[in-house]
């Protein structure tokens, strides 16, 4: 091996994934007024599933044992960790196309990590909106609510959508990782995504023993926005589960992600297994 | 240092529904050594297995059995040290950013490799002098030509400097102008030897120009690894030479090294098959003497004509 060169390693290149970003940036602003009315659509988008909210509530007091202000409140969580783990890792679903036309070799080729390329192969900026329209919603519920704010509130309301978004990116990639077994399983992976984005907007006391199971400890859904929600509000779990799940997302959001690299790399290995 | 050295690699693919599967090997115990500076055609039609090895050698595909070193590494557990290590260019795949401009997909490529500034300008630059590509240095990918398009993978995949430079169908779908820059360029590029050509290709011409050495595979196995010089003296099937004349006339019969006559267009057009022991300037010559020659064409024994000129003569199974 003495006769290889040396690989060498300069600043200028230590950032080539911010490149590839800026790259793709520029592509899309080409752009701009196509780009300004998907963003648009997807403040519409998001706001629409907040009206579904509050429709409820005109005809209801409370939800699951929480009111509309409470629900809100989960929903503005919910609505921002979906936005930012869309904006992040939608370009996973693109993984079906990249295997069936051969691209995935392409980035088998490539000295970087085949996820972080899929990732970057494309920016979905557009859902920028659904972010924007979470943190005002968030912003609202957080100050009419008045807390009782104390130093940990503080840092899970800063937190929570961070540790939410990536929680279901996790969840979103681990999904679509199985095109690389179905090539028409993105289907199945679809449910996953979108249904999360709905199905995290409500405190999951409203849903049946069984869907609340598999919330908690399967697709863990309710540490997005109903335990960091518990612990913003202060009060007890409707449930009666133990206090300390309400300050487990960052935990669960490290076993997610470990195990969805763990499926990532089964994936990959199944693809040099069997080609495309 | 060689840059390839495999032992018995095999591969099979399960192919069918659920219900009627099957196992079907596509590359069968294939061992084969590529030293420093050499230029390998790898051969065979369509499904033979070349695609499949070359996926074994860059880390695309595990092998089913046997084993594989490139430049010293497991392609598929070393998988981006290897990369960084060889160049690869699909024919059918671009590695290419469609939505940007040539140089900046030069650029991120750069980057990707971590080739030093100093070394990526004098790199990029020389293959911009002998690609000629300035003048579409700036425009988008998309808005390529398949010709300008395939230079600019020929580049991305030598800018980082690559001791192996695997090449898949390099030249299909080129015009002819197209195709002989390629090849300059790439002859070029090998002569200099630091940098190993593996290429498959279905152009007879392709190999003549690149390759010293020629690998001919057909249903996963290895028929023939030998030198070009030693493979054509020994198997190079007839040419022909295709005249058009501006009057009808007779079969041109009993001409120097002609084998077979064929007429068309009522005697318009004749095809002359010739043996190697007369050359096609003498030829067309002695043509030109009995004939009034409106166009000539020669056309070159095909690959498949290769194989199956390699079957008859090799004591293989029946196909």
């Amino acid at each position: 091996m003495a006769e290889l060169p040396p690989v060498e390693s300069s600043p200028r290149h230590r950032s080539v994934y911010p490149r590839i970003l800026a790259s793709r940036l520029r592509s899309q602003l080409a752009y701009p007024g196509s780009f300004a009315l998907d963003v648009v659509a997807q403040i519409i988008g998001q706001a629409i599933e907040l009206l579904g909210i509050l429709v409820v509530f005109t005809q209801v007091r409370s939800l699951g044992g929480f009111s509309s202000t409470e629900v809100v409140l989960m929903y503005g969580l919910a609505a921002t960790a979906f936005g930012l783990a869309i904006l992040c890792v939608e370009q996973i679903e693109k993984l079906p196309e990249y295997v069936r036309t051969g691209q995935f070799d392409v980035m088998l080729l490539r000295p970087l990590s085949t996820l972080a390329q899929l990732l970057t192969a494309d920016l979905a900026l557009k859902r920028l909106g659904r972010v924007g329209t979470g943190l005002a919603v968030l912003g609202w519920s957080l100050t009419t609510l008045q807390l009782d704010w104390t130093p940990v509130r503080a840092l899970v309301a800063a937190t929570a959508p961070l540790v939410g978004a990536v929680i279901l990116a996790a969840l979103f990639v681990a999904a679509n990782t199985v095109s690389f077994w179905l090539i028409d399983g993105q289907e199945a992976a679809n449910s996953v995504t979108y249904g999360s984005n709905f199905a995290t907007s409500y405190p999951i006391t409203v849903y049946g023993p069984w869907l609340r199971r598999l919330m908690c400890f399967v697709l863990p859904g309710a540490f997005v926005a109903y335990f960091p929600a518990l612990a913003l509000l202060g009060r007890p779990d409707p449930l009666g589960l133990p206090d300390a799940l309400r300050y487990s997302p960052p935990l669960v959001a490290a076993l997610t992600v470990a195990l969805t690299t763990l499926i990532w790399r089964a994936g990959v290995r199944h693809y040099q297994g069997t080609g495309s | 240092m060689t840059i390839i050295h495999t032992d018995r690699l095999h591969r099979e693919f399960t192919v069918g529904t659920r219900l009627r599967r099957r196992r079907v090997t596509a590359v069968a115990d294939v061992t084969l050594t590529v030293e420093p500076g050499d230029a390998v055609g790898f051969l065979g039609p369509n499904g033979a297995g070349k695609s499949t090895t070359i996926k074994m050698l860059t880390g695309v595909l595990v092998p089913t059995s046997g084993w594989a070193r490139v430049c010293g590494l497991d392609p598929v557990r070393q998988r981006r040290e290897l990369a960084r290590r060889i160049g690869v260019v699909f024919g059918q795949r671009s590695q290419l950013w469609w939505d940007l401009p040539l140089v900046e997909s030069f650029d991120l490529h750069g980057a990707i490799h971590r080739v030093p500034s100093a070394r990526f300008r004098e790199r990029l630059d020389e293959c911009v002098q002998l690609l000629d590509m300035a003048p579409f240095l700036a425009t988008p990918v998309r808005q390529l030509s398949l010709g300008q398009r395939m230079r600019g993978e020929v580049t991305a995949a030598l800018l980082h400097s690559p001791r192996l430079l695997v090449l898949d169908e390099p030249t299909i779908g080129l015009d002819l102008a197209s195709k002989e820059r390629l090849r300059g360029f790439l002859s070029t590029v090998n002569a200099r030897g630091d940098v190993t050509l593996l290429l498959t290709t279905h152009d007879l011409p392709d190999v003549e120009r690149l390759c010293r050495r020629v690998i001919v595979i057909d249903r996963g196995r290895v028929l023939v690894d030998d030198e070009l010089s030693t493979l054509r003296a020994r198997f190079a099937g007839n040419r022909a030479l295709v005249v058009e004349l501006t009057e009808p006339i007779p079969p041109l019969l009993g001409l120097p090294g002609v084998v077979d006559v064929s007429v068309q267009a009522q005697g318009l057009r004749q095809r002359l098959e010739f043996t190697q022991a007369v050359n096609a300037a003498e030829l067309i010559a002695a043509v030109a003497a009995r004939a009034p020659l409106r166009d000539v064409a020669i056309a070159e024994p095909s690959i498949e004509d290769l194989v199956r000129a390699l079957y008859a003569t090799e004591d293989s199974p029946a196909r």
